[in-house]
């Protein structure tokens, strides 16, 4: 059955409506040097039980592993309310509902989304959601440069801890549009980037980037860094994991002035990992910058009766009216991941959230002191982390891991691939989902992973 | 019929620019123009200072319906901005010729407010577009 559900006698029709001769020549306008024949590398069509069968056996290959990886996406308890209310045909939609007088329910949940992500990040305004934080990474970039309008700069500076996945990101989508970016220097004994050498000897960029906690999971001196940006005429884009701010002071508060911009991946707030998506990110913002705000925003609002109601408000400047000098152009708003965050926040509560945040600080700091007892196994920085350290190794990370897998024990991410100048490093995570059997486990098979290889190495 | 004051200098674009004795030049949109975007709830300005080519944005003009760029009829400096505008951006839907004036802009070259319309001419051209 095709798709698209139009007989050759409809098209036929809509055509000759229109005066159109055939399909392609409605699309006259894109030069033949633009288009492609077809797509290389897509296999033909599956039927339905292929599919089923083929999905299956991924699934399998995922076994039932136990996951010390967190590196920007992490495994949290999601309650089973979070997602029966969320599957409700009532909310069980991925678009953004245009029409008000068909969608109060999902436009609430949206409006509920923005204040409690607003809240969350200590700012007065949050968008409806953007497709993943890497992506809201790049809008950030964008909408700074709008919004910073006495910086004549297109350069953005990352601090040196930002997720090198997102900077990339940000590289492909908005270098395209003029703007350059560099990365400050790590620190590379404490893993956090140095307040006195943040800006040093540089023309001011038009904005900063600053990872709190950064990737390497550890705590950086978000005030010291955020004065630095501002005392220099540059905004302040805050990128910050949500679980967090349940406990460390939220970016709205960074510094004299606090962060101008504010965002990151969702995905924490109940949205199962998935083998990497779908996922959401999510932005927020100081009133004053709002017209800059890229996305869907739901206002509240009144009828003409006076009743309370919801509907999308702020769209002069969205795709579907200004066209080419649309804040962007590429964002939509992701709602069913969006709905599933307001059901996790709505359940667990500002104090649940708290308890998940403590936690999983607890479970890491247990982590790292049990990896670190293993001889061959330290530290790499004695910096306050959140829930994710990293660890120094006697040999290449990729080796233990390896090993480790073999035994359906994911034992975090090696930085040797996209952080080479670390060293032997291994970047572990826990959070409340990991029970202190779980950590048992994982430093034992550790313990004699790195007993073998020793011993192995040795008689080699 | 719209309200076009005899005085003014016009543009395609449906803006209006007023010659003053100091050399200097203030512009606005027509009746016209606030007619068409309808109640404005926001207006984003240029930078006092800003050097601006001719056809670049100077200024966005936001109704409830629709953004639209007030476009720089000549190359020009922003020498002063109605700031006014930030907390009562209806002046230009209420009196666009007057307390709804936008920016005042230094010329970079006079003479090229020599290719814009005279209020005859603006007259004509909006008679044209409602063919």
């Amino acid at each position: 059955m095709p798709f698209i559900p139009h007989t050759e006698t409809d098209i036929r029709e809509m055509l000759d409506a229109i005066g159109a001769e055939s399909i392609d020549e409605l699309f006259d306008e894109i030069p033949e040097s633009l288009r492609i024949e077809g797509l290389e590398g897509v296999p033909s069509a599956l039927n339905e039980m292929q599919v089923t069968r083929l999905m299956h056996e991924r699934a399998a290959q995922d076994r039932d592993a136990l996951s010390f990886i967190g590196a920007g996406a992490y495994e949290h308890h999601i309650p089973a309310l979070v997602w029966q209310l969320t599957t409700r045909g009532e909310y069980y939609s991925a678009y953004t509902p245009y029409q008000a007088e068909a969608s109060q329910g999902t436009l609430q949940v949206i409006y509920e989304y923005q204040s409690m992500i607003a809240s969350l990040t200590g700012m007065e305004v949050s968008n409806a959601s953007l497709y993943d934080g890497a992506s809201a990474v790049a809008e950030a970039a964008l909408m700074a440069v709008r919004a910073n309008r006495k910086s004549k700069s297109r350069r953005v500076v990352f601090a040196g801890g930002t997720s090198r996945t997102y900077q990339k990101v940000a590289q492909a989508i908005a270098g395209t549009q003029g703007l350059l970016f560099d990365e400050s220097p790590l620190d590379p004994a404490r893993g956090i980037a140095d307040p006195e050498q943040f800006l040093a000897g540089d023309e001011p960029p038009v904005a900063v980037v600053i990872q709190q906690p950064n990737f390497l999971g550890n705590l950086e001196d978000v005030d010291a860094l955020t004065d630095a940006a501002h005392a220099v005429g540059a905004l302040v884009i805050a990128v910050v994991n949500p679980t967090s701010l349940a406990l460390i002071r939220p970016p709205g508060e960074w510094g004299e002035k606090g962060a101008d911009i504010v965002c990151g991946e969702g995905q924490p707030l109940g949205v199962p990992l998935s083998s990497g998506g779908p996922y959401f990110g999510f932005m927020t913002t100081r009133a004053a910058l709002v017209r800059q705000l890229p996305g869907r925003i739901v206002g509240r609002t009144v009828d003409v009766d006076g009743k309370p109601g919801f509907t999308l408000t702020l769209q002069a400047r969205e795709q579907h009216i200004r066209r080419s000098k649309a804040t962007s152009n590429i964002c939509t708003n992701q709602g069913l991941m969006v709905t599933a965050a307001t059901m996790y926040l709505a359940v667990l509560g500002e104090e649940g959230l708290a308890r998940v945040a403590a936690a999983s600080h607890r479970q890491t700091q247990k982590l790292v002191s049990a990896l670190t007892s293993v001889r061959g196994v330290e530290c790499a920085y004695d910096t306050p982390f959140f829930h994710e350290a990293v660890l120094r190794l006697d040999r290449p990370a990729a080796d233990v891991l390896a090993r480790l897998a073999e035994h359906d024990v994911l034992g975090g991410l090696d930085l040797g691939v996209d952080h080479p100048e670390l060293g032997n490093a291994l970047l572990v995570c826990a959070t409340e989902t990991k029970t202190d059997e779980d950590i048992e486990r994982y430093r034992a098979l550790l313990a004699e992973v790195m007993n073998e290889q020793g011993s192995l190495a040795s008689a080699g | 019929m719209n309200n076009i004051p005899g005085d003014l200098k016009y543009t395609d674009e449906h803006e209006w620019l007023r010659l003053e004795d100091d050399g200097s030049v203030v512009v606005g949109i027509t009746a016209h123009a606030q007619e068409a975007l309808g109640d404005l709830v926001f207006v984003e300005l240029p930078e006092v200072g800003q050097e601006i080519d001719a056809g670049d944005g100077i200024a966005v003009v936001e109704s409830v319906k629709a953004a639209s760029d007030v476009y720089a009829p000549i190359n020009c400096t922003v020498s002063a901005i109605n700031d006014a505008l930030a907390d009562t951006p209806e002046s230009i839907n209420e009196d666009p010729y007057g307390e709804g004036w936008i920016a005042r802009i230094t010329p970079g070259d006079r003479g090229d407010l020599n290719a814009l319309m005279s209020a005859d001419a603006y007259q004509e051209f909006l008679e044209n577009l409602d063919d």
